[in-house]
């Protein structure tokens, strides 16, 4: 491991390969990434393999369609011998209320502003798209066709090797444990494995980034919460896009293998990090596709696990630099939505470092809008 | 042993698939399967686990017992959604 780098970045998953691809891109010599376990073994690994464009927030919608054009490129772009595997087929968002009904088109005209090609669906047009989709417990649906199925674990895989062949040093297995700082100011970063000495840290750590903030003493409004997922044995294709929920509360797509993977969300979680799986879980996502997917409950678990969203007061991300501590950067809060948001997250992390003029100006993601109370909410998170 | 046999039969991965992974650094057992989805399928690794902690264990010089399995997880076989949701509903 280097004892010296021009740069640090702890966390290796989708954030901290992004980040680390693009500072080398941009020239940066000796990055040094950290990963306490294996790449990909966090949040990123664990995820529901969506990537949407169908946000609430301006800047969720920006980030997301921006990211989802890198995506449909990736596999050129960062010249990767396998597969991101992106099944572009859309997501299909169910409302079961009026209300939800209302959001979506208040959503829409916030996508349609970014240049997102999404619309509203009649119950009908609907049922053409998923033909057992039981629309007697629904009320309207949208539809944003280049949304769709990406596999976690290819796609960080490319950006990790896209950034080892630029030369990053990649140590996985190494924690880091200690932030040195003088007169305001990062010099280092203690591991497991010795001390490197740098100008620069960059936690993209995620759902285990608080304590990292602890370390700089840096107070960041942001909480770890278990999310499930179970996955289905494999079957032929019989499911195109994505079909999620927020009222009804689920997510659900079929893989390119065929396999369904299916979540939900749950305000009772515990806010810890655990990432055991509960059988409670089971019977709710299950009763829930029963009653919304029928022909899917003919279909066998056959896997279930858990992981992190790391949420922030308003479900938007905090990208910044901690202003007490010079070089101190941060990644953090995805609120669920790190994976899709990867490519941005390493282009402004990037251009942030190095101050260079912005791709997206996500300067309203700082940290400090959270003191000042002027939240834009997202509120279409399961 | 004939370098395309298949190892994990759930995903069809091949033995020269796990070697070439093993060579390039991918060397604990889920690292190998988040990139070739061994382990992943309905046998949850029951017939390639030790198939390919071994091929880990030989080009390692590592131990067998040293070499670290996935994590097993719930259901232990493949459960019906609809059972489960009837089981849900019968307790409420």
């Amino acid at each position: 491991m280097k004892n010296k780098a021009e740069a640090v970045i702890i966390g290796g998953g989708i954030s901290g390969c992004s980040i680390a691809y693009n500072l080398a891109k941009k020239g940066l010599k000796d990055i040094v990434v950290l990963e306490k376990n294996y790449i990909c073994s966090g949040s990123t690994g664990r995820c529901g393999a969506g990537v949407r464009m169908q946000w609430g927030t301006e800047m969720n919608c920006k980030i997301a369609k921006k990211s989802i054009e890198f995506y449909e490129n990736a596999n050129e772009i960062l010249e990767y011998e396998r597969d991101v595997e992106f099944k572009q087929k859309g997501y299909l968002l169910v409302a079961a209320t009026d209300h939800e009904v209302d959001q979506f088109k208040k959503n829409i005209e916030v996508q349609h502003s970014c240049g997102i090609p999404s619309r509203m669906l009649t119950l009908k047009e609907a049922r053409e798209i998923v033909p057992y989709l039981n629309t007697d417990v629904l009320k309207g649906a949208a539809f944003c066709p280049r949304d769709g199925f990406l596999n976690p674990f290819h796609t960080t895989d490319a950006f990790y090797r896209a950034a080892k062949r630029l030369g990053v040093e990649f140590n996985t297995y190494t924690e880091a444990t200690g932030i040195k700082i003088e007169k305001g100011r990062v010099t280092g970063v203690e591991t497991n494995k010795g001390f490197i000495s740098t100008n620069i840290v960059v936690n993209a750590a995620n759902a285990y980034g608080k304590s990292i903030c602890d370390m700089v003493g840096l107070d960041v409004p942001i909480y770890s919460e278990r999310h499930q997922i179970l996955v289905s044995e494999p079957v032929e294709p019989m499911q195109d896009p994505m079909v999620m929920a927020f009222g009804l509360n689920f997510y659900i797509q079929q893989s390119p293998e065929g396999t369904f993977i299916m979540g939900r969300g749950d305000e009772n979680e515990p806010r810890d990090l655990r990432v055991t799986s509960s059988w409670h879980f089971l019977e709710e996502m299950a009763k829930t596709i029963e009653m919304v997917l029928p022909p899917i409950a003919k279909l066998r678990v056959i896997r279930q696990w858990a992981g992190l969203y790391n949420m922030t007061p308003d479900k938007q991300p905090i990208y910044d630099e901690a202003e007490d501590v010079k070089g101190f950067y941060f990644a953090l809060g995805f609120s669920g939505h790190g994976f899709m948001f990867g490519p941005i997250t390493g282009i402004a992390m990037s251009e942030m470092i190095l101050k260079e003029n912005p791709t997206i100006d996500v300067s309203m993601l700082n940290l400090n809008r959270f003191k000042t109370g002027k939240l834009l909410m997202e509120p279409s998170v399961v | 042993m004939d370098e395309n046999t298949i190892i994990c039969r759930c995903s069809d991965v091949t033995l020269k698939e796990i070697r070439e992974l093993i060579s390039q650094g991918y060397q604990t057992f889920d690292e190998i399967k988040r990139i070739t989805r061994a382990g992943m399928g309905p046998c949850q690794g029951k017939t390639c686990g030790y198939l390919i902690m071994r091929e880990i264990a030989n080009a390692t010089g590592k131990n067998m017992q040293d070499i670290k399995f996935q994590t097993n997880r719930p259901p232990v076989v493949g459960v019906k959604l609809g059972l489960i949701a009837e089981e849900g509903r019968n307790e409420e």
